[in-house]
């Protein structure tokens, strides 16, 4: 499957596919359901392997604890469910169970950030992040559009041990062609510049490369360094961004407490001090809204981003 | 005994009884611990390590064995004992429990200890995995069977009932729970009266019979009884059984039974001789 770059594509329709051809590859891969498929669009496995898609029910305490047990087997579980559900609702069961003895499952969290189609604080999920980062021998993954959700999933699949993985709800830009190569771990410049260095994850990125465009347009030479992976971070390539240009923006769709800001910010302040922006939830819940509208009141969109990066050159003397 | 041997009925009591010495010899040499629930599962662990788990202790890893969960793990070193009576590590291992750098945690860990099948110590969680476990072994084509172990108290948790749910949605035949019914948790509900001495009231059997399981009722300490429950579990077909065996917390050492102080306490030399000699053995 390859999406074409500047088309238009649900991170959701991505898993649903990417689930099915990863089913045709690995029939050791199951999925669990918390009773969202129609939603998550898990469905399409449902509908190709109905032997391996386990219904678990609005429950999804049991359902991490179900996924460790058939890890045990040598299985692949995925766990479909709402990111604000998949971080926090089985928690516990997350620590226990599948972290701790490092099992092979994978977690999906859907719905992730603000933008969840008009469900509001309950169902918007920023602090997934935080949360998994916190937890040994989880790896953490937030891809930035169709091209790399697909191979995130491939690789998420591939890798030994507990993945997390958060996903966007709605149609969003294709930024990366079919060229794109995706490695767990490993941070993307996707952009080279000398002034600023704004570093992004997940669908973010697209905002940030909008961003990026404005500065241009202003003569402001912004370099982007995608970060698809917040756990283990590309601590190098953090670095390297920060040592070229002196000054740093992160862009997240999360809250920027224990998020990328904060993950950046840790790693900055030990490895190359340098002076930074955080642009992202600031310590707040969200509302039901328009996208539009919840992107421009918490101060996610591309012009906020351009904004924090404009303020940090002037409070640097540029 | 061999690895592949069965015990006796009298050999399970004796199993059971030196369980019992061994837990507390183990806590009082780690200086904490828990003791009333090992003591209380002892012929339960004897019961299902030595004559019902079809496993073999030089092959932990058998891909046919029997799964055993024990969801209420703090009582950790019930579990190591019966498996280091059944030859999974050597019995001088316990003097490492709760001890750093131990394969023996206060709680269990399956990454660390021969025959330990799922890390469990939080409350409630036990169950989950012996659903992935049981599913897992259908999709296999696999006929072992998966027994979990939950305490009375646990089952207060409401992942237990998300389980149970799933487990009979799914007709999971292969699955047994087994609930250690002491009637007494740490510190117990406040209007019992006396602290932790009534049991909960609650209708176990109607409860699980409610979400579709087979429910048996046993003599917790009576190994024929247990013995009875196990086969009636592993013979039943299209539903998951759950055995409520009815124990008494800390049995078998007259200061320890019923008394909720022996949940988890440090056992003084004296505690130790006293507890040894009421179950027959020179301290």
């Amino acid at each position: 499957m390859t999406y074409a770059i500047g088309d238009q594509v649900a991170l959701r329709q991505v898993f649903g596919e990417t689930l099915v051809e990863l089913g045709g590859l690995y029939p050791d891969l199951l999925v669990l359901d918390g009773d969202l498929a129609n939603s998550t669009l898990a469905d399409q496995f449902a509908q190709a392997y109905p032997d391996r898609f386990l219904a678990m029910g609005i429950a999804e305490q049991n359902m991490a604890g179900t996924a460790a047990g058939l890890a045990t087997l040598g299985f692949i579980p995925w766990i479909s469910t709402f990111a604000v559900f998949a971080a926090k609702r089985d928690l516990d069961q997350v620590r226990v169970v599948i972290a701790q003895p490092a099992l092979n499952v994978k977690i999906q969290g859907a719905y992730s950030g603000l933008l969840t189609g008009f469900t509001g604080k309950t169902h918007q999920s920023a602090e997934d992040i935080a949360v998994f980062r916190a937890m040994p021998n989880m790896t953490v993954l937030a891809p930035a559009d169709a091209t790399e959700a697909r191979l995130a999933m491939h690789a998420a699949t591939v890798h030994r041990g507990p993945v997390y993985l958060r996903m966007t709800r709605d149609p969003s830009p294709v930024i990366f062609g079919p060229d794109h190569r995706f490695e767990i771990g490993r941070g993307y410049v996707v952009r080279e510049g000398r002034d600023v260095a704004i570093i992004s994850t997940g669908v973010q990125t697209t905002r940030a490369l909008e961003a990026a465009e404005i500065l241009a347009a202003e003569g402001v030479s912004a370099h982007l360094l995608h970060v698809p992976t917040l756990k283990p971070l590309d601590e190098q390539a953090v670095v390297e961004a920060a040592a070229r240009t002196g000054a740093v923006v992160t862009a997240e769709d999360h809250t920027i407490i224990g998020g990328l800001g904060g993950a950046v910010a840790e790693v900055l302040g030990e490895r190359h001090p340098t002076p930074m922006r955080r642009v992202g939830l600031r310590d707040t819940f969200g509302e039901s809204g328009p996208n539009e509208a919840l992107l421009e009141k918490y101060g996610l969109t591309a012009r906020h981003v351009a904004a924090a990066a404009r303020e940090l050159l002037k409070a640097l003397g540029g | 005994m061999g690895p592949l041997d069965v015990a006796t009925v009298e050999e399970l009591k004796e199993i059971a009884r030196r369980i019992r010495c061994l837990v507390l010899r183990s806590v009082h040499h780690a200086g904490a611990g828990h003791i009333g629930g090992p003591l209380s599962a002892a012929e339960i662990l004897a019961v299902l390590y030595f004559r019902v788990l079809h496993i073999d202790p030089t092959r932990p890893d058998w891909p046919q064995r029997d799964r055993f969960i024990l969801s209420k793990g703090h009582s950790a070193i019930g579990l190591y004992s019966a498996l280091a009576l059944r030859g999974y590590f050597p019995i001088e291992e316990l003097n490492t429990f709760d001890a750093i750098n131990s394969r023996l945690q206060g709680h269990p860990d399956m990454t660390l200890t021969p025959g330990v099948e799922m890390s469990t110590g939080s409350l409630g969680q036990g169950l989950s995995p012996g659903v992935g476990m049981a599913l897992g072994a259908r999709l296999r084509g696999l006929s072992f069977r998966t027994w979990v172990l939950l305490g009375d108290g646990e089952i207060q948790e409401g992942q237990v009932w998300e389980a149970a749910e799933v487990a009979a949605r799914y007709g999971l035949d292969k699955l047994t729970a087994m609930i250690d019914y002491n009637g007494l948790p740490q510190f117990t509900w406040p209007d019992f009266g006396e602290r932790g001495r009534q049991r909960p009231t609650s209708n176990l059997p109607a409860k699980w019979e409610a979400f579709g399981w087979r429910a048996l009722e046993a003599d917790g300490h009576d190994v024929e009884s247990l013995l009875k429950s196990c086969a009636l579990a592993q013979e039943t077909v299209g539903r998951p059984s759950v055995i409520i065996a009815h124990t008494v917390k800390g049995r078998g050492v007259s200061f320890m039974e019923n008394n909720f102080v022996w949940h988890a306490h440090p056992l003084s030399e004296e505690d130790l001789r006293r507890g040894l000699l009421e179950l027959g053995e020179q301290p």
